[in-house]
């Protein structure tokens, strides 16, 4: 049983040093865009070496921006 | 993979990404897809009608129930969220997968260990930890092919060329860390074979790990990464940005941080002490707020594109998935409310619930990233628009109607159990009236479920013929992406939001470690506070073989031994069960669903004769009863020879077992097997074959259930009111 507070213990100290890196991290800017992501995940790669054309063989509608 | 191009300007790279992979999950998801659905019909038509096991003790209920959650939740589940979490990172980060070994060793591991449970749990080898049954080689397996899993995620950010991490990122770090934790800690166990193991908690603890983990298996494997999978393909197939991307930040802390602390509703009104009770209950209304706040993030996505719900498949696959999680987040706090469980719990109504999440909000997702992706993948479009319209409304009307009769099935059954006249009795004392009542409603869901495995069905052909008929020619395009950021020498405002994985995983471990700790370590010393005036006694060797015959045959399945401290529950079972009675129960048996009545307070109720001709067959001695028969629990021997073994376990893990009794346990449980089998032969002059049989183990336990607790002089305890 004695197994749990090692695991525990352990699981504390990790914490700890990661609460200490959060911190670190956010003075670094982590929140401060929530507003370009969402749009820039939308942004389709584009390819460069096809040899068949996806307009012609994907289903659905306005294909192009959601391959 | 990666070629370097002078690509208009000298900042762009040309990769090509891993889809082979994405196409063999999505492959495996959907052959275990059928498997799970198929096994799922044959347990509701086991309720129905017993004899759909034929008798094989490798189909009975007890036994393939696990096979089905275990498939429909790891082999449909798990495939899908591999696939979608390797084909969306890969575009999130602009990077190929971190190792195209470690992705198939990932892929092969883990079809491996799905057959591995196909294989054991029908033949018996159960650890009875519900969606964490398989014993521990195959639990081993699991946590090296999530290692590898991990690895691979994280090598893969690491190697990102995109520095922010979107929210879906997150949703699957969450995942792949917190199953981890639930994952090893529920299953430190010691073996006792190579099938066989005891888990290191007992009774109350036991009880405690497991629904942290049972929970949070629903939590952080068919909810946080299917959120993840949401915020990518929904905003993706309808072409729109998610409707709040904050919101989606404040969705996913606020959901990690909550739901590690709500398992404790699973064990409302047991002998789990009322604090952690209460706990539970108070964090899972609290979940109200973020998975609303979440639900409505993803329809709202679909803002300005309603109509895509009357010409596009897809989309109405994902409106009606995000409808249902919708629909049970808000059930699911419901029903942690104490007296609103104190009706459903045990019940069917449960069974609706769950179904209500896996068919509706993870299965429709499921499908909707798949018919996403199979054209993407294979470059063909869908083989028939019109069969995933079809799909989609036949699934529909069999999640309806699944859910429904399953409501109306739980209802019914909680309101019979807890119905009391003027006088203070029962108004069904009689288990099997109840159960009569809701076998026309185990029918009703059979078809329900039967039309959901139709629609899966015209998926698996139309993806058939998608791939049938795709072009053979090369179909792997390389794409330009952007150079990492240490190739490229810029450094500056937005390149300086850099999303660290590990900092997310930091968080993370934070939530769930204090959620653990508060919960689970006050109830590590919890047997010091008993009264000192009653003790239990361990299981006799005899009774340990029962038990084991209990928990490979999957009884908890059905029974329950958890006496609730409500009236209702005290008036038809006896006194309400305590926390020292199962102090020496590894694994704990309270189970979790009442298809046949409580067995706490089973031991004396009825002579051992009775326990013979019910196992052999129930319909002798209750007409109509819905459990199987037993037959082979009077062809097969006790398995005497591992007892020492399992003994030496057991005291291993703190049971008191004396010397002698750890030394000669066999000899012990031969002689009081002979007791048993003296008796019933007494009776019963044919009996001559049933020595040494397990179904003499068997009622060597079932009778010992509730009469294991002496009192201060050495005088048992009757706790029953009969």
């Amino acid at each position: 049983m004695n197994i749990i507070f090692l695991t525990l213990g352990v699981s504390i100290i990790l914490a700890l040093i990661f609460l200490i890196a959060f911190i670190w991290a956010a003075k670094k800017g982590q929140y401060d865009d929530l507003t370009t992501p969402s749009q820039r995940m939308l942004i389709e790669d584009f390819e460069t070496k096809k040899n068949h054309t996806k307009e012609d063989k994907v289903n659905g509608r306005d294909e192009r921006s959601r391959q | 993979m990666a070629e370097m191009k002078e690509v208009g300007s000298k900042l762009m790279d040309r990769i090509v990404y891993d889809d082979d992979i994405v196409k063999k999950f999505v492959i495996a998801t959907i052959l275990w897809g059928a498997a799970a659905f198929l096994v799922g019909l044959l347990v509701a038509l086991e309720l129905a009608y017993w004899k759909a096991n034929l008798n094989l003790p490798w189909l009975t209920f007890g036994r393939i129930r696990p096979l089905h959650t275990n498939a429909a939740i790891f082999a449909f589940g798990g495939n899908i969220i591999f696939a979608g979490v390797y084909h969306s990172t890969q575009r999130l980060l602009k990077t190929r997968l971190y190792s195209d070994t470690l992705s198939r060793i990932h892929f092969w591991g883990w079809q491996l260990i799905i057959v591995g449970a196909l294989i054991t749990l029908p033949l018996g080898y159960s650890q009875s930890k519900e969606y964490a049954e398989l014993e521990w080689p195959i639990d081993v397996a699991i946590a090296l092919v999530w290692v590898i899993f991990a690895v691979n995620f994280f090598g893969t950010i690491a190697i990102r060329r995109v520095k922010h991490l979107y929210v879906a990122i997150w949703f699957y770090i969450a995942t792949i860390i917190t199953i981890a934790a639930l994952h090893i800690i529920n299953s430190i166990e010691i073996p006792v074979s190579l099938l066989k193991s005891y888990p290191v908690y007992a009774g109350v603890q036991d009880a405690l790990v497991q629904w942290w983990y049972g929970h949070n298996a629903v939590a952080f494997f068919l909810t946080t990464p299917f959120l993840g999978l949401m915020y990518y393909y929904v905003p993706k197939a309808a072409n729109r940005p998610v409707y709040s991307y904050k919101l989606s930040v404040i969705h996913f802390w606020s959901l990690v941080f909550l739901y590690i602390w709500a398992g404790p509703h699973h064990l409302l009104n047991s002998a789990l002490p009322d604090w952690a009770q209460t706990l539970g209950m108070i964090f899972s209304l609290m979940l109200w707020a973020p998975s609303w706040g979440g639900m409505i993030n993803g329809l709202l996505t679909l803002r300005g594109a309603w109509h895509l719900l009357r010409t596009e498949p897809i989309i109405k696959f994902l409106a009606v998935a995000v409808t249902f999680y919708g629909m049970s987040t808000f059930e699911g706090p419901l029903l942690s409310i104490k007296s609103v469980n104190s009706l459903a719990h045990y019940s069917d109504w449960i069974i609706a619930h769950v179904h209500g999440g896996t068919l509706g909000w993870n299965g429709f997702l499921s499908f909707g990233i798949i018919y996403y992706l199979v054209p993407r993948l294979w470059n063909n479009k869908m083989y028939s628009h019109k069969l995933m319209n079809t799909h989609f409304w036949v699934g529909l009307l069999g999640i309806l109607i699944y859910y429904i009769s399953m409501w109306a099935a739980g209802i019914t059954e909680g309101l019979m159990w807890r119905a009391v006249d003027a006088n203070g009795r029962l108004v069904y004392p009689d288990w099997v009236e109840i159960v009569m009542r809701v076998v026309p409603l185990y029918y009703v869901r059979f078809i329900g479920g039967a039309l959901y495995l139709t629609g899966f069905l015209l998926l698996i052909y139309n993806v058939w013929m998608t791939i049938k008929t795709a072009p053979k020619e090369e179909t792997v395009a390389a794409v330009e992406v952007p150079l990492r950021a240490e190739d490229a020498a810029v450094g500056t405002g937005h390149r300086k939001l850099e999303a660290l994985g590990a900092i997310f995983a930091i968080l993370l471990f934070i939530s769930i470690a204090v959620g653990s700790v508060i919960e689970i370590l006050p109830t590590l010393s919890i047997y010091k506070y008993l009264p000192a005036t009653y003790k239990t006694r361990p299981y006799t060797p005899l009774e340990l073989a029962g038990r084991d015959v209990y928990i490979r045959e999957g009884c908890y399945v059905c029974h329950s031994q958890m006496i609730r401290k409500l009236p209702f529950d005290v008036l038809r079972f006896g006194a309400a069960s305590t926390i020292e009675e199962s102090m020496y129960d590894r694994p704990f048996q309270w189970g979790s669903k009442r298809i046949g009545p409580d067995l706490a307070r089973v031991g004396g109720k009825y002579p051992d004769m009775w326990h013979y001709r019910h196992m052999m067959n129930p319909r002798d001695i209750t007409p109509n009863s819905i459990m199987p028969s037993y037959p082979w629990l009077a062809n097969n021997t006790i398995d005497y020879l591992s007892l020492r073994k399992k003994l030496s376990v057991m005291k291993r893990l703190g049971v008191p077992y004396d010397d002698d009794t750890l030394a000669n346990g066999d000899i012990y449980a031969e002689k009081d097997a002979e007791k048993i089998y003296e008796s019933l032969l007494s009776q019963d002059p044919s009996l001559t074959e049933i020595k040494d049989k397990e179904i003499i183990a068997l009622i060597a336990y079932l009778q010992s259930m509730g009469k294991r607790t002496i009192s201060g002089n050495g005088q048992e305890v009757s706790k029953s009111n009969r």
